[in-house]
C-alpha cells in the first residue's frame, strides 16, 4: 500500500484531503524498478480544476505508454496545505508515488492562463527548485511549460528551463530519448538543453538574448548561441485520428469541474474572430474521424463510468459529421442514464433538435457568444453573427419552450464607441422582445435575458495583437454605461447585466503582452505572498501595483499603449503558421470594419497551408 | 429487485468522504456493468441508500449501500465485476438479494464493531491501561457533555455501550449502538475513558477500524405479532445470489 507523503494530522486538519492521495480510478502504477525517466506532470491550479483538464489526461496517457518513463501528477496545493508545507518544510510530492517532485527527471507544466503564473513559482518554491532557470543544479528535474501561454512565454522565460511549443502529442518521445542519451554520455543539463533547443517546436530562453530600445520596445531577439534556431515553430499533431487519446482517463473521488467524459471532436476553428487567440493558434482546423470518436466515447464511458459525455471543440457545429455523431450518442446512451452536454453549439434548427433530446428545456438556457453588441463593431472583430441570427435562433427556441437566454459580450474593444456599448443592452432589450411577441398564452412564463461582458484583453497571435487596451477607469465607466442603457430598457426587468472584474483584466493584459522584464514583477508579486490570483478572493491588485512599481515597470506600456506595425513584439520568435502579413492585413480589414471569410468559405491564405494538411487542404477543387 | 453490497474502506481511500464515496458507487456500477436502475426524466440518478455513513480518516471492513436493480448475475460473478472496475482499498465482499419489503440500509441499523488502535505518540500515561478500561466500563453511567448546535447537553454512553475491551496488544475493541436514534462514536468513548483517567485526548490520537454494521431483524407472525427482534449484521438481510 501506499504511504502517503503527509501525515494523517495534516490530511485530517485541511480542506478535503482527497486533493492528495492521488490513487484514483485508472491512475497509472509502475514499478520504479523498470522506469528511468520519471516526469512530473503539472497544472498549476488546485486539485478540482486541474483533474478537469482534457490535455492533461491525454499527455499522461501518452507518457505513460512510453517504455521506460512513468508519469506521475502534480497540482497546486490550496491555500491552507501551502501554509503547513512551508511551516514544516515539507517539500511537494507527486500524486502516484507521493514521492518528492525534485526527484523527478522533468517538471512539465501546463499553463492554460496568465492568472496562474505566480502558482508556477509556489509549485516551484514548494519543490524546493530554484525560481530561476539560470539558479537551478545540475539534477534538479528539467522544468518545462507547454500550453497555450507558451504563445508568448517571455514574461516567465526566466522561470522555465524549456518551452514545448505547440501540441504535446509529437516531439516528447524524440525529447526523452535525447534526455536518455545525455545521462548516458554523461553530459551535462547545459548539453541537454542545447542540444534540446535544436529539436523541433522547442524554445530554451536562455540561447536567446533580447535587445531593447530606449522607449523599452524591443531591437532585437537572438539567439546567443550557435545552432540554436531564429524561430521556433509550433508543433501539431495533423492525423488527429491517428495518435494518442485517452481511453481510460483519470475518475477523481472529489467532484471535478468537469465531472465527465470529455470527447474533443476536432482542434482548430475556421471562424478567424480577430480576438480570438484559441482560433489563430491552433490553425489549421482538424477533424477527428467520426469512426474514432465512436470507439473512443464508448469505451471511456465504459471505462469511467461517468453519467456525462461532453464534446469538446472550439465550435462544435463547424463538425462536418455532427448529426451523425449525435444521432449515434443519442441512440448508443439511451436508457444508460448518460447525459450529454454540447457546449459552443450554434443555436439553429439542428442544434435546438438535439437540445431538446438531451437536456431539460426548462432547466437550459440558450447561449450566444455576439460579443459585441452592434453590427459595426462585430464587423471589426469578424464576429459573424447577425442580429438576425441571434433573433431567428430565439425566436426558434422561445417556440420550442426555452425561456433563459445567455448573452456574452466583450467590452473596451478597438474603436467602441458610445452607440456601442448601448448596443450591448439595445440587443439584450431586442431579444427579450422577441419572447413577447409568442401570444400570452403560449408563453412558458417570463424570459430571462443574462447579458455578461468581460473586458477586452488583445492577445499575442491575433489580428488585434497591436490594439490598446482600455484603462481600468475607463473599463468600469463603459460598464456603467451598458448598466444605464441597460435600465432604461422597456423589458428591463426580463435583464440581467454581469461584468467582469476589470482589475483581473489590467493584470492579465499585461501578463499576456509582456516582455522578459515582466518576471521581476511576478517574482516581486510572489514574494509578497501572491497565489492562486486566478482565484478572486486571493488576486490582490495592490499587489499587482506595489510590483509594478517596485520593479519601475510602467504598466501603461505594456496595456492602453498602442503598438505600431512595425514594433517587434517578444512573440515574434515564434512561428505558428499564420503569418505576422497576414495579421497586419486582418488588422487592417478590422479597422476598415471590413469582415473576412471563414477557411471553410475562403481561404485567407493565412500561412497555415505550411503544415500540409487539415481544412487548408479540404473541399478545396 | 433490491441489492445490498458490503464493501471495505482501507488505505489511503479513507480520506474520501461519504459524499463522495456514493458518487464512487454510482461510477463503479456502471464500469462493472450493474443493470441498476434509473429514476426517469433528464438527469437520471440512481437508487442507493448507505447504511450509517463513515467519517473522512476511518476505515472499515463493514460498509453497506443498497441499490436497486432491473436484472442481475449471480453475486460471485458480481463481485468479482465489481472488484475488477474498483480500487485498491474499496474491496465488494458481498452482494446479495434483499426482499422487496426489506427495510433500507440507512434505517435499520442500530449498532457497529469498531477496532480503535491508539497511535504511538499519542498513548495513556498511566499504567494497567487493560484493568483501568475494564474498571471504565464497570461504571453504571458514564456521564459526558456533548455540545449541540444550540446547547451543551449530558449524555450517558454506558448504555450505548452494548460490549468492549482490550486485547493484549493494546487495541480496543467495541459493539456502539449506531443509526439515527442513538448514534455513539469510538472516539467519544476514548474521550471518556482518556478523562476517566485524567488525562486529555489529543484529537489525533486513533486510527479507528469499523468491523460490522448491524441491524435489527425483527420477525412477525402472520397475525403481525412480533414473535423475535436479534441483531445480525446487514449482509444477512439478504440472500446469496446462485
Ligand atoms: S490557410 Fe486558409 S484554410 Fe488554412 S487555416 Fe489559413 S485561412 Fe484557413
Amino acid at each position: 500500500m501506499t504511504n502517503l507523503a503527509l501525515t494523517d494530522e495534516i490530511l485530517m486538519s485541511i480542506d478535503k484531503p482527497a486533493r492528495y492521495i492521488g490513487q484514483e480510478v485508472n491512475m497509472v502504477k509502475k514499478d520504479l524498478n523498470t522506469v528511468d525517466v520519471r516526469f512530473a506532470m503539472c497544472f498549476p491550479d488546485v486539485y478540482e480544476i486541474a483533474m478537469s483538464h482534457l490535455g492533461i489526461q491525454i499527455l499522461y496517457d501518452m507518457f505513460n505508454n512510453m517504455e521506460g518513463v512513468y508519469c506521475e501528477r502534480v497540482y497546486s496545493p490550496w491555500t491552507d496545505l501551502d501554509e503547513i508545507m512551508r511551516k514544516d518544510n515539507i517539500p511537494l510530492f507527486t500524486l502516484e508515488t507521493q514521492s518528492p517532485v525534485k526527484d523527478m527527471d522533468f517538471l512539465g507544466i501546463t499553463i492554460q492562463y496568465e492568472m496562474c503564473y505566480t502558482n508556477i513559482l509556489q509549485i516551484l518554491d514548494l519543490s524546493n527548485i530554484a525560481l530561476l532557470a539560470s539558479d537551478r543544479a545540475e539534477d534538479d528535474p528539467i522544468v518545462i511549460g507547454g500550453g497555450p501561454c507558451t504563445y508568448n512565454p517571455e514574461p516567465i522565460a526566466d522561470f522555465f528551463d524549456i518551452f514545448y511549443m505547440g501540441e504535446g502529442e509529437t516531439q516528447y518521445q524524440a525529447l526523452i530519448d535525447l534526455y536518455r542519451k545525455n545521462k548516458a554520455n554523461n553530459c551535462s543539463r547545459n548539453d541537454f538543453l542545447l542540444a534540446a533547443a535544436k529539436l523541433p517546436g522547442m524554445y530554451v530562453p536562455k540561447f536567446y538574448d533580447v535587445d531593447y530600445n530606449e522607449d523599452g520596445t524591443i531591437k532585437s531577439f537572438m539567439p546567443n548561441t550557435e545552432g540554436v534556431p531564429t524561430t521556433v515553430t509550433k508543433e501539431l499533431v495533423m492525423d488527429l485520428s491517428d495518435t494518442v487519446y485517452p481511453e481510460k482517463p483519470l475518475v477523481p473521488y472529489i467532484k471535478a469541474t468537469q465531472d465527465r467524459v470529455v470527447l474533443e471532436i476536432q482542434r482548430g476553428c475556421i471562424r478567424g474572430c480577430r480576438f480570438c487567440q484559441a482560433g489563430m493558434i491552433y490553425r489549421p482546423v482538424r477533424e477527428r474521424s467520426i469512426e474514432f470518436l465512436k470507439d473512443k466515447a464508448i469505451k471511456m464511458l465504459k471505462n469511467t463510468g461517468h453519467e456525462e459525455i461532453s464534446l469538446s471543440s472550439l465550435s462544435s457545429s463547424d463538425y462536418s459529421k455532427l448529426p451523425e455523431l449525435m444521432d449515434f450518442l443519442i441512440e448508443e446512451l439511451k436508457g444508460k442514464g448518460v447525459n450529454i452536454s454540447l457546449p459552443s453549439l450554434r443555436v439553429d434548427a439542428f442544434s435546438l433538435d438535439v437540445m431538446s433530446k438531451v437536456q431539460d428545456i426548462k432547466k437550459s438556457s440558450l447561449t450566444f457568444a455576439p460579443e459585441a453588441g452592434s453590427q459595426r463593431m462585430r464587423n471589426v472583430i469578424n464576429k459573424g453573427l447577425t442580429v438576425e441570427d441571434i433573433l431567428n435562433g430565439c425566436s426558434l427556441a422561445f417556440n420550442g419552450g426555452w425561456n433563459k437566454v445567455k448573452l456574452y459580450f466583450m467590452l473596451g474593444l478597438p474603436t467602441e464607441t458610445e452607440e456601442d456599448m448601448k448596443a450591448i443592452a439595445e440587443l439584450s432589450e431586442l431579444v427579450a422582445e422577441k419572447y413577447y411577441e409568442i401570444p400570452k398564452s403560449e408563453r412558458n412564463g417570463k424570459v430571462m435575458v443574462t447579458a455578461s461582458s468581460s473586458f477586452f484583453i488583445p492577445k499575442p497571435f491575433t489580428p488585434l495583437q497591436w490594439a490598446p487596451m482600455c484603462s481600468k477607469d475607463e473599463f468600469q465607466r463603459r460598464a456603467y454605461v451598458v448598466n444605464d442603457r441597460m435600465k432604461e430598457m422597456l423589458n428591463r426587468k426580463s435583464l440581467k447585466y454581469n461584468y467582469h472584474d476589470p482589475d483581473v483584466s489590467i493584470i492579465e493584459g499585461l501578463l499576456a503582452r509582456g516582455d522578459r522584464k515582466i518576471s521581476k514583477v511576478i517574482m516581486k508579486v510572489y514574494e509578497k505572498g501572491g497565489i492562486y490570483d486566478a482565484w478572486g478572493e486571493y488576486f490582490n491588485y495592490d499587489r499587482w501595483l506595489e510590483a509594478l512599481d517596485e520593479a519601475n515597470i510602467d504598466l501603461d506600456f505594456y496595456t492602453t499603449r498602442q503598438r505600431n506595425l512595425d514594433e517587434i513584439f517578444p512573440w515574434d520568435f515564434i512561428n505558428t503558421g499564420v503569418t505576422k502579413e497576414f495579421l497586419k492585413r486582418e488588422w487592417n480589414n478590422a479597422m476598415n470594419e471590413q469582415v473576412s471569410p471563414n477557411c471553410k468559405m475562403k481561404c485567407q491564405g493565412c500561412g497555415a497551408t505550411m503544415f500540409k494538411g487539415g481544412i487548408c487542404f479540404e473541399d478545396k477543387n | 429487485m433490491k441489492i445490498r453490497i458490503k464493501f471495505t474502506k482501507t488505505g489511503p481511500i479513507r480520506y474520501i468522504g461519504h459524499l463522495d464515496v456514493m458518487r464512487y458507487f454510482q461510477k463503479l456500477n456502471r464500469r462493472a456493468d450493474i443493470d441498476v436502475k434509473y429514476s426517469a426524466g433528464f438527469s437520471p440518478h440512481q437508487i442507493m441508500s448507505f447504511a450509517a455513513p463513515l467519517g473522512v480518516g476511518l476505515e472499515s471492513y463493514g460498509e453497506y449501500v443498497d441499490i436497486e436493480v432491473n436484472t442481475t448475475i449471480s453475486s460471485k460473478d458480481a463481485i468479482e465485476a465489481l472488484n475488477a472496475a474498483s480500487v485498491e482499498g474499496i474491496t465488494v465482499t458481498g452482494y446479495v438479494k434483499l426482499n422487496d419489503s426489506a427495510p433500507n440500509a440507512m434505517s435499520c441499523v442500530v449498532a457497529a464493531d469498531y477496532k480503535v488502535k491508539i497511535k504511538d505518540n499519542y498513548k495513556p500515561a498511566a499504567s494497567n491501561i487493560k484493568e483501568a478500561f475494564e474498571e471504565f466500563l464497570r461504571q453504571s453511567s458514564i456521564v459526558v457533555e456533548k455540545a449541540t448546535k444550540k446547547s451543551v447537553m449530558e449524555v450517558d454512553l454506558r448504555p450505548l455501550i452494548f460490549d468492549a475491551y482490550m486485547d493484549d496488544n493494546g487495541d480496543f475493541f467495541m459493539k456502539l449502538s449506531t443509526g439515527s436514534a442513538q448514534n455513539l462514536k469510538p472516539e467519544l468513548v476514548m474521550d471518556a475513558f482518556y478523562k476517566y483517567l485524567g488525562e486529555e485526548m489529543n484529537e489525533f490520537a486513533l486510527n479507528i477500524t469499523r468491523l460490522e454494521v448491524y441491524g435489527q431483524n425483527i420477525t412477525k407472525d402472520d397475525s403481525g405479532n412480533i414473535i423475535n427482534t436479534e441483531i445480525i449484521p446487514l449482509e444477512k438481510f439478504g440472500e446469496i445470489i446462485e
